[in-house]
């Protein structure tokens, strides 16, 4: 076998650290090396040519690159041998960036681990055989998860492209955080008014079926070929005859569950359609309030309803979905506020959070858009904004900048001028974070047209004094004591991760991070993939993000699914494992231990054999190791090829102890 | 190619690759200065490893055995690492039966975005190795040895 060795440079990045000479000068030296040379950027257009040059100069079989880590630039390698005529599992690298240079600092230490990282990609390529894809058919049938803006905008994308779109939303309405805002930042248009429209679309597109009320419960499967379970949770009224037209609501004598809609100011009757723009809009029964559920009497809704969509004995079904692709856009939750004791949150009915002042803004509010003070029904004059509550700090676990709490309390600071003339608004913060298109502009606007006092500081306590609150703070652009008297205080809450986001994750086998955000594949070039082939992210599931940005990742992510979907046939990952019918006992245990169901029973010639079957298997390889005949085998990780690594790194010792 | 006896000992890690591999990768990218002992091989999942290789690594003159992969119930393949935790549990206590001081080998869960966590884990793996010093290394006496008692059964 005759191999190839290309050392990359990456810049500065790995020659800084690693002799790269000395690793292609020392490589050379290897079996079956034929040739060895070093290179300035292996990835870039040149440095793919020199790979595909050599191949072809010096008759090459196979090609190891040793440079950056496979996860980044693996494919892109495989497509360069593969240009040069090889079978593209005819390549190895040796990830000598990230696990050497990077994490090392001397030279000499570092550069004999690279040549060790090289002669392991060697030895397994000699063990390395020519893989061929075979093709399967794909179901062009998406799901998206999670109804916000995101999830609303990925579907609308989807469906228009000519897919069929499943879209499932957990409440009983689409809309998400965006349907509660009043009026969104810097160009201060009514929320409800440009997300509307898009949610009427879902609900008439005809390539969209819409689960409202509904969640994931079981996913199984691969790119191409998802079987999905769907828990439609039981609303108790037949929303095939329910119009919508509110009768039961208005009757409904139980008035006191949750109103989630309106942030839980206030409450709302057990039969409820969430918000006036709900779509579907559809009555939904709470059944820890409805009296007929609790206690067995009333039902008054059943007898008013015209339409006779009362079902009191509805339960939870279950749908099942085929789909090819997954859109995960289940957006985030607000940072539990009551957590800062100091701020007096859920101990002073006057210390609200943002988005509950938001719906108080609201003209379809509670108290339709006059601001009031929960309290008393008072309209502040002094209204306080406290910053960054739940994010940048470390003490309550959330580091991270949520990124749009800067913004929205500038927006919300100047609504309430417009709303009351007469107030004035404080803003505490720790920095302005405004780097969108026209964001600086608009918090500037807030101070200097607005009248909103900015002062730099945290507030160390908020405490009541007759009816008014006061917030005490430093100033720390003055160095000095602050003091307000507050009538309203705001708490600008950042975002953290859905709560239930892990286990869904785990579900869609994808991995999420420390604070509950799903991990895309790659930060900058890999932006909503993940690293599940065919699911994809939307939205602030992904990290906080405002609505642009969310809007723009729903789209993204669509486009994904439609370049996906564009070839009739999938190649599948020949990587995967394969039975040697003659080693192979037929025990059974490969069968057992997949968790794909991939390995069937099969009879050859009276006698029982496994049987991989191709497009199910991942290539996990967890039958591989089971397997006490060592018939299967993971094709590309065989044990050979694993244990060539393991006897270049080890096998020199003992030789070195016989002599 | 090998290492200097003096500062450097031989570590193979056997690091799945969604969640561990990537969790070195964070590590690398975040910079994170680690020990150089180490040397990864790359599985597709923490349940690919046969404890062999684990074995194999040892009696070959391995002074240690780093395995890593995702945390439990966070598997890519779904239930990958708890096959592997059945294995390695029970590789563990069979180490000392074959002659092999089972704290060089060792079990981790390390996540792709936990580069931190990476780093100490090598850190403190790496860190024990030494302590341990160089493994026994199977020498022409002990095959000698070996050999007579073959020859007495």
């Amino acid at each position: 076998m005759k191999i190839g060795v290309f050392v990359c440079h990456c810049g500065s990045n790995i020659a800084g650290t690693v002799d790269v000479a000395k690793v292609a000068e020392e490589a050379r030296k290897l079996p079956d090396v034929a040739f060895a040379s070093d290179t300035m950027y292996a990835c870039s257009e040149p440095g793919q040519d020199g790979i595909i040059e050599a191949i072809k100069e010096h008759n090459l079989d196979g090609v190891v690159v040793a440079s950056c880590t496979p996860r980044m630039h693996e494919p892109t390698f495989r497509r360069t041998v593969e240009r040069a005529g090889l079978n593209k599992y005819m390549f190895e690298m040796a990830n000598i960036r990230e696990h050497v240079s990077w994490i090392g600092k001397d030279k000499e230490a570092n550069t004999r681990k690279a040549i060790d990282l090289v002669a392991m990609a060697a030895a397994k390529l000699t063990n390395d055989r020519g893989l061929t894809a075979k093709s399967f058919e794909i179901n062009k049938r998406v799901m998206v998860i999670g109804g916000g803006v995101a999830g609303i905008q990925a579907a609308l994308d989807c469906a228009d492209g000519g897919l069929e779109v499943i879209l499932v939303e957990k409440t009983s309405s689409i809309g998400g955080k965006m349907s509660k805002l009043d009026k969104t930042f810097p160009t201060v248009d009514c929320s409800s008014c440009i997300l509307g429209p898009k949610m009427v679309d879902i609900a008439q597109h005809p390539n969209i079926t819409l689960y409202a009320h509904a969640e994931v419960d079981d996913i199984q499967g691969y790119v191409g070929n998802y079987e999905i379970t769907v828990n439609k949770k039981a609303t108790y009224v037949d929303w095939e005859a329910c119009t919508g037209c509110g009768v039961c609501t208005e009757k409904c004598p139980s008035k006191k569950s949750k109103d989630v809609f309106n942030e839980e100011i206030g409450f709302t009757t057990a039969i409820n359609i969430p918000f006036p723009q709900a779509i579907p809009k559809k009555a939904t029964i709470d059944p820890d309030f409805c009296r007929k559920l609790t206690s067995g009497k009333c039902g008054v809704c059943e007898k008013i309803c015209p339409t006779k969509a009362i079902q009191f004995e509805q339960q939870d079904e279950k749908v099942a979905e085929s789909v090819g692709a997954i859109i995960v856009a289940t957006g985030y939750d607000l940072f539990d506020y009551t957590r800062y004791g100091e701020y007096g949150g859920g101990r002073y009915a006057d210390v609200i959070t943002s988005l509950q002042y938001e719906r108080l803004l609201s003209a379809s509010g509670p108290t339709g858009g006059h601001i009031k003070r929960p309290s008393d029904g008072k309209e502040p004059k002094n209204v306080v904004f406290i910053q960054c509550v739940g994010s940048r700090d470390k003490s309550v676990g959330r580091p991270y900048c949520s990124g749009f709490c800067c913004m929205y309390t500038a927006k919300q600071a100047i609504l309430t001028k417009d709303h009351l003339p007469e107030s004035q608004s404080y803003v505490f913060y720790m920095d302005i974070r405004a780097p969108g298109k026209m964001y600086d502009e608009f918090t500037r606007r807030a101070m200097e047209e607005y009248g909103t006092r900015y002062v730099r500081g945290r507030v160390s306590m908020i405490y009541p004094m007759g009816d008014k609150l006061i917030v005490r703070g430093a100033d720390t652009l003055m160095g000095t004591q602050v003091e307000v008297e507050a009538d309203l205080v705001v708490l600008a809450v950042g975002a953290e991760a859905a709560k239930g986001a892990p286990q869904l994750a785990e579900k869609l086998r994808i991995s999420y991070d420390s604070y509950g955000f799903y991990m895309e594949s790659h930060p900058k070039l890999r932006p909503v993939e993940t690293n599940t082939a065919g699911v994809y992210l939307a939205g602030s599931c992904q990290g906080p993000k405002d609505i642009p940005q969310s809007v723009g990742q729903g789209s993204a992510a669509a486009s994904k699914v439609l370049t996906l979907f564009s070839k009739d046939q999938l190649e599948s990952d020949p990587q995967i494992s394969e039975v040697n019918i003659k080693r192979c006992v037929g025990c059974g245990k490969c069968i057992e231990t997949c968790p794909f169901g991939a390995i069937e029973e099969m009879d050859f010639r009276g006698e029982k054999k496994a049987k991989v079957i191709e497009t199910i298997c991942q290539g996990c390889g967890i039958c591989t190791s089971t397997c006490p005949q060592g018939a299967i085998q993971l094709q590309h990780f065989t044990d050979n090829q694993i244990l060539a690594e393991v006897n270049v790194l080890c096998q020199q010792t003992l030789q070195q102890s016989f002599e | 190619m090998s290492a200097d006896a003096a500062t450097e000992l031989r570590i193979v890690g056997f690091l799945c690759n969604w969640c561990s591999y990537g969790g070195a990768d964070t590590a690398g990218v975040g910079r994170f200065q680690q020990p150089t002992d180490l040397r990864i091989i790359r599985v597709p999942c923490s349940g690919r490893i046969d404890p062999l290789f684990v074995v194999k690594s040892l009696v070959n003159g391995a002074d240690g055995v780093l395995v890593s992969g995702c945390h439990p119930r966070d598997c890519h393949y779904s239930e990958g690492n708890f096959y592997a935790r059945r294995r390695l549990e029970a590789l563990k206590s069979f180490l000392p039966i074959l002659g092999i001081d089972e704290r060089r080998f060792e079990y981790t869960w390390v996540s792709a975005s936990e580069g931190q966590k990476w780093k100490t884990v090598v850190e403190k793996f790496t860190e024990r190795i030494h302590e341990l010093g160089p493994a026994r290394k199977i020498n022409a006496e002990m095959l000698a040895e070996a050999k007579a008692m073959f020859a007495t059964v």
